[in-house]
């Protein structure tokens, strides 16, 4: 059955206060989910007092100064720190974003981090992502084609070309599959919202060749039907992005391709 | 046992089931027929509240009014049988469990839509 409590062993505890430096002022209180599997001991939420008139304004510019400062074995993935990576996707606030374009005035309150949800731990915030990844190899995201390679480009229409728009943004951050009931309780075999919606980005495109197959091979019960429209994904998007409308119409194909 | 298969081949498992649209297009047809077909049925129980046998008897041996009844025996327990099956798929993880419940689910259906079935033509051909 669903799995609606945590496993013995995954209930976080109270973990270790790091305190400010004295003469700080401003103080905010992050509260950061840590997990460490070479310990052996359960994850725990540690508190860190950071003095943010020497912080930078996004949680990402905290999290780094604690790095940096407090707690050198925090760790977390991040790479660009302009929202375009997708590396820094964790559920801060209780929401799946990227900590690199939230800014830490947009929390009330304690800011709590934690790694994306329902996904295995890797370490603190770093979530085990190689399903994910897998899955978005399955759909052969990339163009496909039999008619003879053209001397020059590809050709395609300007219309045809702003179909595109609104799906070839995906930065592939997770935050929208981690945030769905059906890929919590199905994510083995539902294929979850970021992939649906890069699978549709190539049924889409009017210069792929193999728009039936794609369809065909998505085609399932659980691959693509456990979408129930739920829209936490289009929710969660931290680029905006609605993977909820890319699979209606995946779905939308399916049934015009048969009545 | 270790689990040494690539990520992908555990992925792509048995293959795509090529299914499903059916059961998608169905559950919406159903409850597109559905929504007249209720609220007729619905109408008719409450202008058929306190009327004897004999009266229900006669306004369901109508041809249209028991027609209308078995086409929502049909959309309706058809609706349902889908709408639980999705359920069970979504929640009941074991496969064991899983097969059983669907199994359920259907002999559940059958029984049910043919009980409805059966109380309408024997009321409706005078039984």
């Amino acid at each position: 059955m669903v799995q609606l409590s945590l496993p013995k062993g995954s209930q976080p505890t109270k973990g270790k206060k790091h305190a400010a430096p004295a003469d700080a002022k401003n103080l905010r209180t992050f509260k950061v989910y840590r997990y460490d599997p070479d310990s052996g001991s359960d994850p725990s939420i540690d508190e860190y007092q950071v003095d943010m008139d020497s912080c930078g304004p996004m949680v990402l510019d905290a999290l780094i100064k604690i790095k940096n400062e407090t707690d050198p074995t925090l760790t977390f993935r991040r790479s660009c720190r302009e929202g375009i990576c997708g590396s820094c996707a964790m559920n801060i606030d209780g929401t799946n974003t990227l900590a690199c374009t939230k800014g830490i005035d947009e929390v009330k309150g304690d800011v709590k981090i934690y790694p994306l949800p329902h996904m295995d731990v890797v370490k603190d915030l770093v979530p085990d992502l190689t399903n994910f990844y897998a899955q978005h190899a399955s759909i052969e995201p990339w163009l496909q084609t039999t008619t003879v390679q053209p001397e020059k480009e590809w050709k395609q229409s300007t219309e045809d070309r702003e179909k595109l728009d609104g799906l070839y943004e995906c930065i592939l951050c997770a935050c929208c599959s981690t945030s769905c009931p059906s890929y919590w309780w199905n994510g083995d075999r539902y294929l979850g919202p970021a992939v649906l919606l890069q699978a549709y980005r190539w049924l889409i495109d009017s210069r792929d060749e193999a728009t039936g197959e794609r369809l065909d091979n998505l085609e399932d019960p659980f691959r693509l039907y456990r979408c129930h429209t739920i829209m936490n994904c289009a929710k969660a998007c931290p680029k905006g992005l609605s993977p909820a409308k890319a699979i209606a119409e995946i779905k939308k194909m399916m049934v015009e391709r048969r009545v | 046992m270790t689990d040494m298969r690539t990520p992908l081949s555990r992925v792509r498992g048995r293959g795509s089931a090529k299914s499903g649209t059916d059961h998608f297009w169905l559950q919406r047809l159903t409850a597109v027929a559905n929504v007249p077909l209720v609220i007729f049925v619905l109408a008719s129980i409450v202008a058929l509240v306190g009327a004897d046998y004999a009266t229900v008897k006669t306004y369901l041996s109508m041809p249209v009014v028991s027609i209308l009844f078995l086409l929502l025996i049909l959309s309706g327990v058809y609706h349902m049988r889908i709408g639980m099956k999705e359920i069970i798929e979504d929640y009941v993880n074991g496969e064991g469990m899983k097969l059983l419940s669907i199994i359920g689910n259907n002999f559940f259906a059958a029984v049910v839509g043919l009980a409805c079935i059966y109380a309408v033509l024997k009321l409706g051909l005078g039984g």
